[in-house]
């Protein structure tokens, strides 16, 4: 079947088989490699990227699903060396060790801060609870989100009138 | 890697057309709504289907949550998400978040649908043991027509539901909200299924508990309703003996199977606890 889908923010086309699982097409017919294959079972969320703007795991998401959709990887949220504010957030706070789990971390954190710029610290655990990390014990990683709010968020609370 | 095996694909345009294809390829083909359970079966090849009718571009019309004339109507294709955020539901049907923030987790509730969890027929799915506590029904509608099928009528057995291979789920109903509900579950793990969890919504007249609805599930080879234990709780004022005697009932009435979340006793006790529980959250949240 001949898909077309706009991953970031580039229309791509392929020929690809029905029973192909989005995580292949990002990375096998892309070559889109940023977003990584893990448990193949929708358990540790390592494969998450955006489908039409919400962070969904691609290992259970048919490609033919996402024809004539929007899709955005790691690779779509910074252009080149200028990083965007969680991924220098995940830098600068030692979000990561082996680096495994850190593009579907920051996928699902990047959705959170666009609904919700300041995250409680309960907030951002339970966004996270989908993707696994087995280095840090995820207090860096909530700092690293922590630290991204702060820089992209009013200084001032802002009180509805 | 796992992938599934072979199937041809189409992508239905309409609720009809959807109706039509099942029609024309049979009980060998399948919806797929947001496929976070048919995939992964496909994926163990524990389900094979020769075609998959994906129904995703009928958000328009089937998703949706809404009060209308004092019932709650939820669209089949309205995701686990949907449900949670829904200030009516959080406000009146609060059991129904009770439920969903024990199930999968943010990325899953983004793509799993609420018609998904009832035509999946897991006995362990947390949805369908939730809106049995609500007396709800679910509106069915195929090539004869429409109809409606009472919630813990729907599954037949493990995977299995009472509808026609041509026929596709429209949405669930709840016809009033309940003064107070509750749903508690024990996880062996954050987001996976129950050892036992369970539901109930109650509607009192002044003092009294007028009508009760328990729904359960993982503990039998269906999603359950524990009418014996609703029996014991109506007509009667709330208080702790009755709570522990409507659970006692409870117990007897499930089935739990011997697996690696637990022995039967194991979750038989947990129903007895949990019940006490939802009980005393219920009564809590629904006094004035």
């Amino acid at each position: 079947m001949r898909i077309q889908v706009n991953v970031n923010g580039e229309s791509r086309e392929a020929e690809v088989e029905p029973r192909l699982l989005l995580v292949h097409f990002i990375r096998d017919t892309l070559g889109l490699t940023g977003t990584h294959w893990g448990c193949d079972t929708s358990n540790c969320g390592a494969c998450t990227v955006h489908l039409d703007g919400e962070p969904v795991k691609s290992c259970t998401v048919l490609a033919v699903r996402a024809n004539g959709h929007d899709v955005t990887t790691i690779e779509g949220i910074s252009s080149g060396a200028d990083l965007s504010l969680l991924q220098q957030g995940f830098s600068k706070e030692h979000g990561l060790q082996c680096g495994f789990c850190t593009p579907g971390m920051i996928m699902t954190a990047t959705a959170l801060l666009k609904s919700t710029p300041r995250p409680s610290e309960d907030e951002i655990r339970e966004a996270i609870s989908g993707n696994l990390c087995r280095c840090t014990g995820y207090q860096y990683i909530i700092r690293s989100i922590e630290w991204a709010a702060r820089q992209g968020a009013p200084t001032q609370v802002e009180v509805m009138p | 890697m796992q992938v599934p095996a072979q199937f041809e694909y189409e992508v239905a345009g309409s609720v009809d057309e959807a109706i039509g294809l099942l029609k024309r390829y049979g009980p060998e083909s399948r919806l797929l709504a947001g496929g976070h359970s048919l995939i992964p079966m496909m994926k163990l090849r524990l389900a094979f289907p020769e075609v998959l009718i994906d129904i995703h571009e009928l958000d328009g019309d089937l998703r949706y949550v809404r009060e209308e004339d004092g019932a709650l109507r939820v669209g089949a294709l309205a995701r686990h998400r949907d449900l949670l955020e829904s200030p009516v539901v959080q406000e009146r049907y609060t059991l129904l978040a009770d439920a969903e923030k024990f199930i999968a987790d943010p990325l899953v509730r983004n793509m799993g649908t609420v018609g998904g969890s009832f035509a999946h027929a897991d006995p362990s799915e947390d949805l369908p043991a939730a809106f049995i506590a609500l007396g709800s029904e679910v509106l069915a509608r195929g090539p004869r027509g429409e109809r409606t099928i009472a919630v813990e009528d729907l599954a037949v057995g493990p995977f299995e539901t009472a509808l026609e291979p041509d026929e596709i789920l429209i949405e669930a109903r709840v016809p009033s909200a309940p003064q107070g509900s509750s749903y508690f579950k024990v996880e062996r793990r954050a987001g996976d299924y129950a050892s036992a969890a369970l539901g109930v919504a109650l509607w009192m007249s002044g003092d009294e508990i007028e009508e009760a609805r328990i729904g359960m599930c993982s503990v039998g080879s269906t999603t359950l309703r524990a009418r014996g234990a609703e029996e014991v709780l109506e007509g009667q004022r709330p208080d702790g003996e009755l709570y522990r005697r409507a659970a006692e009932r409870a117990a007897e009435e499930c089935d739990p199977p011997d697996d690696a979340r637990g022995t039967p006793e194991y979750k038989r006790d947990l129903v007895r606890v949990l019940l006490v529980r939802a009980l005393e959250q219920a009564v809590d949240r629904g006094a004035p």
